[in-house]
């Protein structure tokens, strides 16, 4: 199908983005890599009257990784991410994570921030950013904000941010001392969206026992869930901690949907097996970082 | 530009090739393809991105030209599968390698998929090290984008591994 008729407009800074989403109203929307925006128009799911495109507004192309973390600028494309040894370095999980997102072709053109201000539930980068307690700087005609996860996913493709605004970038946390993550999904196919997906971050302490383990699910929730596993494992050495004891935790906290992909009680038994398989996985990089 | 606008001229490199065409901005690059240029060899099957057939190379990079608006590759350039052929340096053109593959392995069946089977492969074939041997691992990233309901993909896989042979063979050369 074609998508319905709509303006277009490319503007070529953050200012003229936001004076033409001002003037144009409620029914214009930002395009940026457009891979998941495209589809909803060509199905008819979603009809903007207007599209703002920001591919040329110069700047926004720009990881920026230091020791607090790194920053993605809102065109970076998931395959510079992927790419990025700098940003991989300070948080292993985007690049992790960022290798499950779709196919080359998706991942050449999607973009990080896009996929976060589109709040899907199945989507990759919105549960990393959670589970690395991150944020995005939102522009509005009365200036820039910094929003915290928790407080920007509201629901499956919802978010606090209404009315003329353009997310600029999404800030990822540092990954702390000690600590390792890792992440995995099932998918009926290679790419396709994950029928539950888990990333997860172990941290321990100076006698390599565990102090903390954190999960986030994605196709479990309506928005990105973070679960704290830690009371399952705490204190014990890292070599032979009980990661499915904390597995069973997290079948227990998550309370998924069934649907045409997947019943409810299958998906908690992935969020159990994905748990358990990725904590070991995290908790023996942990290992390797604390020796 | 800040005004918004219904329809937009545009200029592109296609294949090599200076165009100028004014489309409707809800136009797909897959519709400018086809309908403005005449490149009938980039198939669209589902039109929201999941099949692949209509992957087509922009700046180089495979893309699907179902998921890009006409307008958004003004100033860029864009290769089909009409141009994955290459000079044979006398005055002709020859296949791609892995165009030359798909033949020798027998790699398609109906030969819908088959355009954007072969772009997405000649951009990740001609991406790598060519004296290195391809593993499965990078054939199944190959070719994962990509649906086909006829082979069942042994073939295609066959024909990846052909091609990276050529291509390695070449760069000994």
């Amino acid at each position: 199908m074609k998508p319905a008729p709509f303006g277009y407009v490319d503007p070529t800074s953050v200012d003229e983005v936001l004076d033409v989403l001002t003037s144009e109203g409620e029914g214009a929307k930002v395009l940026a890599g457009g891979q998941s925006l495209l589809p909803l128009l060509s199905m008819r799911l979603a009809a903007p009257t207007t599209l703002v495109d920001i591919n040329r507004v110069p700047g926004l192309d720009q990881i920026s990784a230091g020791r607090d973390g790194v920053r993605v600028g809102a065109l970076v494309r998931h395959a510079q991410l992927l790419a990025s040894s700098e940003a991989a370095d300070v948080q292993p999980l985007l690049g992790r994570a960022t290798a499950n997102v779709a196919h080359p072709a998706i991942r050449n053109r999607g973009t990080t921030v896009g996929s976060i201000a589109h709040a899907d539930p199945s989507g990759e980068m919105t549960a990393v950013l959670a589970l690395t307690d991150g944020s995005v700087t939102v522009a509005t005609p009365d200036g820039r904000e910094t929003i915290g996860w928790g407080d920007f996913f509201l629901g499956p493709l919802e978010t606090s941010v209404h009315g003329p605004a353009v997310v600029l970038d999404a800030f990822f946390p540092a990954l702390p001392e000690r600590s390792g993550t890792a992440f995995a999904e099932i998918a009926r196919r290679k790419g396709d969206y994950a029928v539950c997906g888990a990333g997860v971050v172990v941290t321990l302490d100076a006698d390599r026992r565990v102090s903390s383990a954190r999960a986030a699910y994605l196709s479990v929730g309506l928005v990105p869930e973070v679960h704290d596993l830690t009371d399952a494992v705490v204190g014990q050495p890292v070599d032979t901690a009980d990661w499915t004891a904390a597995g069973e935790l997290a079948r227990g906290l998550v309370d998924p949907d069934g649907d045409l992909h997947a019943s409810a009680d299958y998906r908690r038994l992935l969020v159990a097996t994905l748990t358990a398989r990725t904590l070991a996985d995290a908790g023996a990089e942990a290992a390797r970082r604390t020796a | 530009m800040t005004e918004v606008r219904t329809e937009r001229s545009i200029s592109v490199v296609v294949n090599g090739v200076p165009r100028e065409a004014t489309v409707p901005v809800r136009w797909l690059l897959s519709d400018a393809l086809r309908h403005e240029f005449g490149l009938t060899g980039t198939h669209v099957g589902c039109e929201h991105g999941v099949c692949g057939s209509c992957t087509v190379l922009v700046d180089g990079q495979p893309t699907r030209s179902c998921l890009v608006l006409a307008v958004q590759v003004d100033g860029r350039e864009v290769t089909t599968v009409e141009g994955l052929s290459r000079s044979d340096h006398q005055g002709g053109q020859v296949l791609h390698p892995i165009q030359e593959a798909f033949r020798e392995c027998h790699a398609l069946q109906c030969g819908f998929c088959t355009p954007g089977f072969l772009t997405t492969i000649a951009a990740g074939l001609d991406a790598r090290d060519p004296s290195v041997e391809i593993t499965e691992e990078e054939v199944d990233e190959l070719v994962g984008g990509n649906l086909c309901r006829c082979t069942g993909y042994a073939n295609i896989k066959k024909a990846c591994r052909h091609a990276a042979a050529t291509m390695r063979d070449e760069a000994a050369r």
